[in-house]
């Protein structure tokens, strides 16, 4: 049987304005994103016949979530055949891949897949970050409650997400020897790779002696280790390859990895393609903090285990020219967090040489994209059009 | 030993600490009361597989290693070592004011059980993968907090 990858394209890539506190309602920057992807794929909103999304709107802490399949349904005019939106997915690129297997069924030609975060200013709104992740979006003044049944597992403990970041820095720091200047090496080559694109959100060169002295989160994990909530919508539109308007624009699916766990999703998606991870010119991995993208880097066989910090080691592997090149937009860490769909849509300019300024002058032939962390992961392994 | 200042009990080997401020107490549900409310007695009890001898945690009413059906709340010895830890400088919760160490425990019963807790009574520096800790609780509404401290005698490690 033909594998799914092989049924299914990436047709067009688009994009809301992404920044800090842009204050903008998330459907019109979900409306910003589709209907540019909608019009890159040379198509029209009549041709959508199905909807992806992560996490949609029914799973929530404010921010996280700008639109639902519903609501675009609803909001652009679209007829329907198949649609899905829903937080447990294979990562948040999951939802990428629920489509190219809608698209390889056969119950949908042109998928619009997005993702729509508005964290930024939910931020402002209520008042600071842990108030916004905390379960229900407690204050000082409003109690905090357990609508998920894994929060009863942390918050009793005071324990935000990058302890559990920190907690992997310090095992490997106190077992293998890594240290914080190679942790640095990917907030340091993210940053400088965000100053020569214009879309990204932190710009300003960044020194490693400033990544030594930011203040800390929790404590090996500092600022500069977590990626930057923002506001913005990125879109997609996946399509059955036979039915590709311009066929040259189409970025093609070499593999994907859905299975839970970093290895395991990397693992799936190697066993589905001949390529290896030499043939691999550029990487976008999922940067919630510097440790995951270390982690993925394991993962997806470019080092061994607890081999990734001495693999940025320098930071001159991973710089453009370097041997692989990483989150060549800036990643989460400088772009901000578009949550897995920016790595992909800086992969897809990349494979499509249209990425401007700052553009790969080997003009990159596959790439590969992973999104999420611990048990909801997925790996995509992209080439370019041809 | 260093006095925690999140602690206003001596480090006596009591197992229930008194803290100058008040945790987010769990819900007490059918699935977990047990466990949260363990500490009563000064003993920490994980959910385990009467059929095969697991110990699972978090507490599921299915054991993932044989499917058996007949999990209950085990006592264990309450011994176990830092998997790992950070000292974690933001305040998550409006209630707990940070500094505070976060670490996982990995107990002694079994590889791979752990739990995420906190880790009190020991300076940062005192802190390392693979120290020895022993659990102690802090109330919080009905529930036990499960916390760990260095056990006795292993003092800087």
């Amino acid at each position: 049987m033909e594998r799914a990858e092989s049924r299914a394209v990436i047709s067009g890539v688009g994009r809301s304005p992404i920044g800090r506190r842009l204050g903008i309602d998330p459907w019109v920057l979900t409306a910003d994103a589709a209907l540019a992807a909608i019009a890159d794929a040379g198509l029209t909103p009549d041709d959508i016949d199905g909807v992806s999304t992560y996490p949609g709107a029914f799973w929530s802490t404010p921010g996280i979530t700008g639109a639902g399949v519903d609501d675009v349904r609803a909001m652009l005019g679209l007829r329907l055949r198949w649609h899905s939106g829903g937080g447990e997915t294979a990562g948040q690129l999951g939802s990428v891949v629920n489509a190219v297997l809608a698209v390889a069924a056969g119950f949908a030609t042109h998928v619009l897949c997005f993702r729509t975060v508005w964290e930024s200013t939910a931020q402002q709104g209520f008042g600071s970050r842990s108030a916004t992740l905390l379960d229900g979006g407690g204050t000082a003044d409003r109690p905090v409650r357990f609508g998920r049944e894994l929060a009863q597992w942390t918050t009793p403990f005071g324990i935000g997400y990058p302890c559990h970041a920190a907690l992997d820095m310090r095992r490997r720091m106190e077992l293998a020897g890594a240290t914080r200047e190679q942790f640095a090496q990917v907030a340091l080559v993210s940053r400088s790779n965000a100053a020569r694109t214009e879309t990204a959100v932190y710009r300003e060169p960044l020194t490693l002696q400033a990544y030594l002295d930011a203040r800390m989160i929790s404590d090996p994990v500092c600022m500069f280790d977590c990626d930057v909530p923002v506001d913005g919508s990125v879109a997609f539109v996946v399509s059955r390859a036979a039915s590709v308007p311009d066929p040259a624009r189409a970025v093609t699916f070499e593999g994907l990895g859905s299975a839970s766990g970093f290895d395991e999703a990397a693992a799936m998606m190697w066993s589905r393609t001949d390529l290896k991870p030499v043939d691999v010119d550029v990487a976008q991995v999922y940067d919630g903090f510097t440790v995951y993208a270390i982690r993925w880097l394991e993962a997806l066989g470019f080092c061994g285990p607890y081999e990734g910090t001495d693999f940025v080691d320098g930071g001159t592997r991973i710089a453009p020219g370097g041997e692989l090149p990483l989150n060549t937009g800036g990643g989460q860490l400088s772009g901000g967090r578009m949550h897995g769909y920016g790595g992909l849509l800086e992969a897809c300019l990349q494979l499509r040489g249209e990425a401007g300024a700052h553009q790969l002058d080997s003009g990159p032939q596959v790439a590969v994209v992973t999104s999420g962390a611990e048990q909801f992961t997925s790996s995509l392994l992209l080439g370019a059009p041809r | 030993m260093t006095a925690d200042p999140m602690t206003d009990a001596p480090p006596d080997g009591s197992a229930l600490v008194v803290e100058a401020f008040e945790r987010v107490a769990p819900p007490l549900t059918e699935r977990t009361a047990a466990f949260w409310t363990s500490g009563a007695d000064g003993v920490l009890r994980i959910a385990r597989c009467h059929g095969c001898g697991r110990y699972l945690h978090p507490p599921r009413p299915v054991c993932p290693a044989c499917r058996g059906r007949d999990v209950g709340f085990a006592p264990v010895s309450g011994r176990g070592t830092v998997w790992s830890w950070t000292l974690n400088r933001y305040g998550w919760v409006p209630s707990m004011p940070p500094p505070y160490v976060v670490a996982d425990v990995e107990l002694v019963e079994q590889p791979g059980l752990r739990l995420l807790t906190n880790v009190v009574d020991c300076s940062p520096e005192e802190l390392r993968v693979g120290l020895p800790v022993k659990v102690c609780f802090s109330r919080a509404g009905e529930a036990y907090i499960p916390l760990f401290r260095p056990e006795a005698g292993d003092g800087a490690g």
